[in-house]
Parts: C-alpha cells; structure tokens; sequence
C-alpha cells in the first residue's frame, strides 16, 4: 500500500515537519514580495514570441505546396503551439499571472489552443490534480484512467494492452486529457444522468471541440485553396508535435521512479507542511537548459511547481536551488535526472504494470513506482524513534540516506545470493568430476 | 440576419459600439483565430487596438497645481463618447509588473470630434497612484479604461437654476459641467461656490474667471480657506438668498458633505441635492472585518478579519465557485467590486478591481464581491 504516513515516511519528526513547512512559506513570501515588471516584462515578451510564431507559421504554410515551406510552416507551427500550451495556457490558467492583474493574462479568462475547453480542464488538473495529488483514488492523472501507473491499484486484463495504449495516449494527448477533463467535470457537478445535450459540460465541450477542429482541419486548409491538402497534414503533424512534448513532459514529471503515491488516509489528517512535501515527494523533475526549461513551461520544475503552482513559471529555477538546499537539510531525496532516464523510467513502469501481480516481484510497499514507510521497518517500529543523526559525521539520516543504504542492502544481498550460487554450482561441478 | 448573427457570435462580447461591420469582421476572423481573438494579434501592433477591453493612450499631461496633474488620454477602439458630465471613468496603470485601478472624474466636456478625454489627478499623502500619476507619467501611457459611468452627472438639458458647491478636488466633475456648459453657450443662471486652501492649490483658477467673464449669468464664488476661513452654510441666505430653488450638485471632502446633506434635508429639499462622495475608504487592517456584500445575489453579512469570504457566501447560500480552499487552483476567482479584502496568507491587500480568491481572502473592512 502507499504511504499513509508521509512524516515517518520522511524520516521526520513533528518539529521537523514544521520548520520544513514554515520554511517553503519563506520561500512563497521572498518570491511573492519580489514579483514586478521584470517578470511582467518576461510573460508579455512570451506571449509576443508566442504570437509572432504562429502568424509566422501560419503565413509560411501558405506556400505549403513546397516541401521546405511546409517543413519551415510546420516547425513554426508547432513550437508556437508548444509554447501556447505549456508555457502560456497552463501557467496563466494556474494563475501564475493573475497578480498583475491584467484581464488579458489572468486564470479567469484565458482560453487555450486545445480540444478541452479551459473550464474543465482548470476543475480537473488545478483543483482536482494539484489538490489530491498522486492519491490513489483521488487523483486522476495517475495513468489518466487509462494506464495502471502503481501497483497499488489492482490489475486487470485490459492493462495487457497498456504499451499499445500509451503510444495512442501519447500521439492524441490533448483528446485524451479533454475526456479526462470532461468526466471530471460531469462528476464534480453530478452530470452523469442527464441526456447527452442537456449538460452543460458537454455542450461546452462540443462546441470548443467544433472551433478547434474547424480553424485546424478545415477553415486554414480552405483558405489555403489548392495547398489545402498540404495545409492540412501540417497542421495535424503541428497538433501531433505538440502532444507528444506535452505527454513527454507531464510524464516525466510524474511517473519516474521516486515519484511517490500516497493513501486517502494520509490526506485526511494532512498538515499544510505535510501538503508541501507530499508535492515534492509525488513529483519529479527532469534536467534542463534554458531553452527545454522555456518550452517544458518550466515543468522541468515539476517539483517546485507542485508546491508552488500559482508562482511565476519564470521563477521556478530560483526556487528549485531553495528547494534543493532544503532536500539537503533535511536529507530528502530530490528525484531528477535527464529527460531521457526519466522517461524512460516512467516507460519501465507502463509495460512492467501491463502485466499480472503473480508476474511482478516487488510489493507496492517497496517497488521502483510506488513505496511506503513500511519499507523501512524493522519489526513494527516507525523508523523515526531509530537513530537520526550519524554519530560519525555528525550529519541528518533520513530518508534520502535511508534509501541508498536499502539499495545498497539490497544490492550487497543480490551479490550474495549470487556468489552462495556460484559456490553452490561449484560444489557440484566439484562432485560430478 | 442569421448569417450577420453567426459571425459576429465570437465576438459579441467585445464589440465596438456603432461598428456592425466591424463586428462582423472581427467575428468572422475570430473563428480562424480561435481561440484569440484578433485584438490579440493586432494589439501587438497597437495596445489601443484591444476591445477586449477600453485602452487609451496619455498624449498629454499638464501641470494643474504643484499637486494636482491633467491627463489628457486618447480612448482606443470601442470608447463611447457620449458620456454625461460629472460621471467618472475607471482607469488602470501599469506600475511595478501590475495593473493598479482607480476610479476619477472625467473633466472633458463630451465630445466626439477631439476625441480625447481627460482626468484631473490630485496627489493625496496616502494614495500611492495618485502620487505617482502626479509625480509624473510619460506622454504615450498605455492605460486601461473602464466606461464612463455615474449618477453624479448633469442633465440634457440642464435646470433654469443651478448651484455647485465643491472642495478640493471635488471641482473634478463640476468643471466638466461647467466646460459642456459653456461649450453648449447656454449657460443657466448658475452659482459656483468652491474651496480651496491658498491661491496656488487652486485647480482651474483662470478657467473658473474665464468661464465668469463669457457668461454674466455665471457667478464663481472661490473661497481661500487659509485667508478667508471655511465657507459657512449659514451665509448662503445672506450671498444667494435663492439657494433653496436650485438644482444643487456637491462633491468634496466627506465632511462637508455630510453638512450639506444635513442641512438640505433639513429645509426639505433634499430632493434637489446630488451628492458624490470620492472613495476615501482605506482597507481596515484591524482585523475585525467587515460587511461583506454579494452584489448578485443581493445578500450581506457582517464577517470576522478571520472568516474566509468563501465560508461568508457559502454560509449565507450564496451560490459560491469552489475548489482547493487553500490558495491553489484559482477555480474560485471573482471580482472585488468596493472595498478592500486581505489576503490570509500573505497579509497582502486588494482593492476595487481586483480579482481574488475568496477561499484564502477576508473582509478588510466592507466589500462587495460580484456574485
């Protein structure tokens, strides 16, 4: 089972607990209390980027007929669309910006370039995701109801079809996260009887769906004439482009190894400074220049994201040395580490997951995607009565230290097993000349 | 017409008054914009190319007193010029990252020729725009506008018989009039009775003198507060014994005000009056709260500096936009109509024009959210 304790889990005592919390409000408040026109300066210089980019692509498809034009078309394209989606529409619509209090870039009313309307999405991934974050039950985004993401949850056979799922998941995520947020929608306002027209959500739905479409698949292919075909494969492979970054990015934020997941039990008795650090400890971050920081919509700070979603995404590298510092201090582990390992570590876990329990090994209290404080038990005891200071060094051991010493038990554990193995084969090989 | 109906739909909600083929073509192209509207695009061209919302431009600033500034703004696309003398517009600058928002009087006479209109600004010791806006902003400020609104305003056409009474920067409004008045050049037999402290704080000195000499049937009462002594009510039987018959428009500190309230109601002519009282109101940091007013669904309730105003209109039925209650996902976002609320978190204050989170925010003083 996930964790249902995050302090023990954590290696942290009450009084830690609250110094680590009052200390991220320090951290909220230097940030809040610097915000100005520098970093008003930097969204509006973005959005200007962002728009030039598109009209750019948009006049260079014109000529989409010639293969270099539809090339250079379709670039431009898709990294304004990338940029519209990650660094625009989901930070502005998380209300990083709503302290400038500029009606043209606030949370009330952006609407972005994606099949979902906005509404629903901010009900499913602002309040619904960032609130219950990575609780199993409670969190949708783990595995977007389609993927089996932890083995806390049970499997079923359609979960055999998981690698297949993800790859159609990944190419059409935009469609995939309009439904998700769609259900939500209809759940939280206890939709689900009524008739397909008498919703509201899906009316909503319905008609963003129809402009969407339409502006991309046939009014800009119509107004092109003869190039129309053309036209259209460039904006459906812009649209594709953007998926698959977008897909790439939330997953690696989300489901490397070290992401951890949690029980409704340790929500319901959770602290503020509990809060922070079942954020920190459920998200992952990748690593990233400036550039890939710029068009991940500074998701590359997934972490510092999650305990800060409504500060400035231009912010987060700042506040992830803050952050880092504190993992240090307090000896957590900070789960990062290159785009591709992480990817492909959270595309380990699709295909380990697609299949049966009696297949797996690892328990979901001690496995790569999901672990719990049980993991460190000895007998029944928590681990925060044992010895927390190295009397050595001198220096915290908690659970950082915790986990690579269960790595390293674990690995000096395999040698043996391995080496009593070999002795045990040479003793017959012995015996039999 | 269905045809007309359907492409200007995207766009219905930013259309440009007077403009149907304006709104058709901005709906039209709207739908290949989707989902921007066009002024998002044509806006980085020219910021007052925005109907999203009212823009407008600072050609002009002009030095009125050593504490008060003109400024003269040309309105961007969608502004209508029709507005009454004496109403207000609300205005936003750019300062530090962030849109600050305050409500001033217009002093321009409506016009659709020049279209320009202009705010007269008096630096107040507490008032960090108005401070700054007279310390000085530079010619071709973008600034955002709200339409010209108020009752304070002057009819068409106006009474026989008028007085004004002002202090201050309570001339704002009145000078408005006064200029419709005697651009029109039917000016009624009015009395203007204004207060200012010395000679150099005087705003519209030679205006108000210039005004007296094109119209006889114009008096121009300025009294010097620090020579002459405050003006007393009383002494109005003695200067304009016909005050009682005119049509009475007053604007300037809250106490003088409430004097002249009192007193027209007295002689029971309060019907005559019409008051404008400047926000003067500070965000009461106490902690005590306040009364907290849902404009929509014309309900109020008397809160704690404590009580989330979230919990206020829930407790109250009131229908209240909900999500994380602790600050995060902005799904309960309204707009703070007056007043001043606190930011639980932080200690930070909104003001009038704000939009804030009702689950981590409290009554700091009265306030009126939009729900």
């Amino acid at each position: 089972m996930a964790i249902t304790d995050i302090k023990e889990f954590a290696h942290l005592t009450e009084e830690d607990m609250e110094a680590f919390g009052r200390e991220l409000d320090a951290v909220r408040r230097d940030i809040e209390d610097s915000r100005g026109e520098k970093d008003a300066a930097y969204i509006r210089r973005t959005i200007r980027l962002q728009r030039c980019l598109e009209l750019g692509g948009r006049i260079v498809l014109l000529g989409s007929k010639y293969r270099p034009a539809w090339l250079a078309g379709t670039a431009l394209l898709s990294v304004a669309k990338i940029i519209e989606n990650m660094e625009l529409g989901h930070n502005v619509m998380h209300g990083q910006w709503d302290w400038m209090n500029d009606p043209e870039i606030h949370s009330v009313s952006w609407e972005w370039d994606q099949t979902g309307p906005s509404e629903q999405w901010k009900r499913a991934h602002n309040y619904s995701h960032h609130t219950y974050t990575n609780i199993v039950g409670m969190d949708d985004d783990i595995g977007f109801g389609i993927l089996r993401m932890t083995r806390d949850e049970p499997w079923k056979p359609i979960n055999l079809i998981q690698p297949l799922a993800n790859v159609l998941l990944a190419a059409t995520f935009e469609w995939g996260i309009a439904l998700h947020d769609l259900d939500s929608q209809k759940e939280l306002d206890g939709e689900q009887q009524k008739r397909f027209w008498d919703s509201p959500s899906n009316r909503a739905f319905v008609r963003k769906i129809g402009r969407q479409v339409g502006k991309d698949f046939v009014l800009f292919p119509a107004l092109t004439g003869p190039a129309w075909k053309s036209t259209l494969t460039a904006n459906a492979t812009a649209n594709l482009v953007r998926n698959l970054w977008a897909y790439a990015v939330i997953f690696c934020g989300h489901f490397p190894d070290g992401a951890e997941k949690f029980t409704m039990g340790q929500f319901e008795t959770e602290t503020r400074a509990e809060w922070y650090l079942r954020q920190m400890l459920g998200s992952a971050n990748f690593e990233a220049g400036k550039v890939m920081a710029f068009m991940s919509g500074n998701l590359c700070y997934q972490i510092e994201h999650h305990m800060f979603p409504d500060l400035p995404s231009n912010r987060y590298q700042e506040i992830s040395e803050k952050v880092h510092a504190l993992c240090e201090k307090y000896d957590l582990p900070y789960t990062t580490g290159s785009l591709g390992k992480q990817y492909l570590l959270a595309l380990r876990t699709i295909h380990k997951l697609s299949l049966p329990d009696s297949w797996l090994r690892a328990t979901s209290d001690d496995a790569p995607e999901t672990s719990s404080e049980r993991k460190f038990r000895t007998g029944d005891a928590p681990v925060v009565h044992a010895l927390r200071i190295d009397p050595l060094t001198g220096k915290r051991r908690g659970l950082r230290s915790a986990i690579a010493e269960a790595r390293v038990s674990l690995r000096n554990a395999k040698k043996e097993a391995k080496r009593q193995a070999r002795a045990q084969r040479d003793r017959v090989k012995s015996l039999t000349a | 017409m269905d045809l007309k109906r359907w492409l200007e739909a995207p766009a219905a909600n930013v259309s440009a008054p007077k403009r149907p083929r304006l709104n058709m073509l901005r709906g039209a192209i709207t739908r290949i914009t989707t989902p921007l509207l066009p002024d998002d695009y044509l806006h980085l061209a020219n910021p007052l190319w925005s109907a999203r919302e009212l823009r407008g431009r600072v050609v002009d600033v002009k030095k009125e007193t050593a504490t008060a500034v003109t400024l003269v703004i040309q309105p961007g696309w969608g502004f209508n010029f029709d507005y009454q003398p004496g109403q207000y517009i609300g205005i936003g600058l750019h300062l530090g990252g962030r849109w600050h928002w305050r409500s001033y009087s217009l002093t321009s006479a409506p016009n659709w020729d020049e279209k320009l209109i202009s705010i007269t600004v008096k630096a107040m010791p507490e008032g960090f725009l108005s401070s700054h806006l007279v310390g000085g902003v530079p010619q071709g400020t973008i600034v955002r506008l709200a339409a010209p609104k108020g009752n304070f305003a002057l009819p068409t056409p106006p009474p026989e018989k008028i007085l004004f009474i002002t202090a201050g920067s309570g001339i704002t409004p009145i000078i408005s009039m006064l200029r419709t008045l005697d651009r029109h050049g039917d000016m009624p037999d009015t009395v203007h009775i204004h207060s200012a402290p010395t000679e150099d704080e005087l705003m519209f000195g030679d205006e108000l003198t210039a005004i007296a000499e094109g119209h006889p049937q114009f008096t121009s009462h300025v009294q010097l507060t620090r020579s002459d002594g405050k003006f007393a009510l009383a002494s109005l039987d003695k200067f304009y014994p016909d005050w009682r018959e005119r049509e009475t428009w007053a604007c300037g500190p809250s106490a003088l005000l409430e004097e002249i309230e009192r007193v027209w109601k007295h002689e029971g002519i309060d019907d005559k009056l019409h008051l404008e009282r400047f926000e003067i109101a500070r965000a009461d940091t106490s902690g005590k709260g306040g009364k907290v007013t849902f404009s929509k669904s014309d309900r109020s309730v008397d809160v704690d500096g404590a009580t989330s105003l979230l919990e206020a209109g829930e407790n109250l039925g009131v229908q209240m936009p909900f999500g994380c209650r602790m600050g995060i996902c902005q799904t309960c976002v309204v707009p703070l109509t007056a007043g001043h609320v606190i930011d639980l978190r932080s200690g930070k204050e909104h003001g009038e024009g704000d939009r804030i989170q009702t689950c981590i925010s409290a009554a700091a003083g009265d306030c009126t959210l939009e729900l």
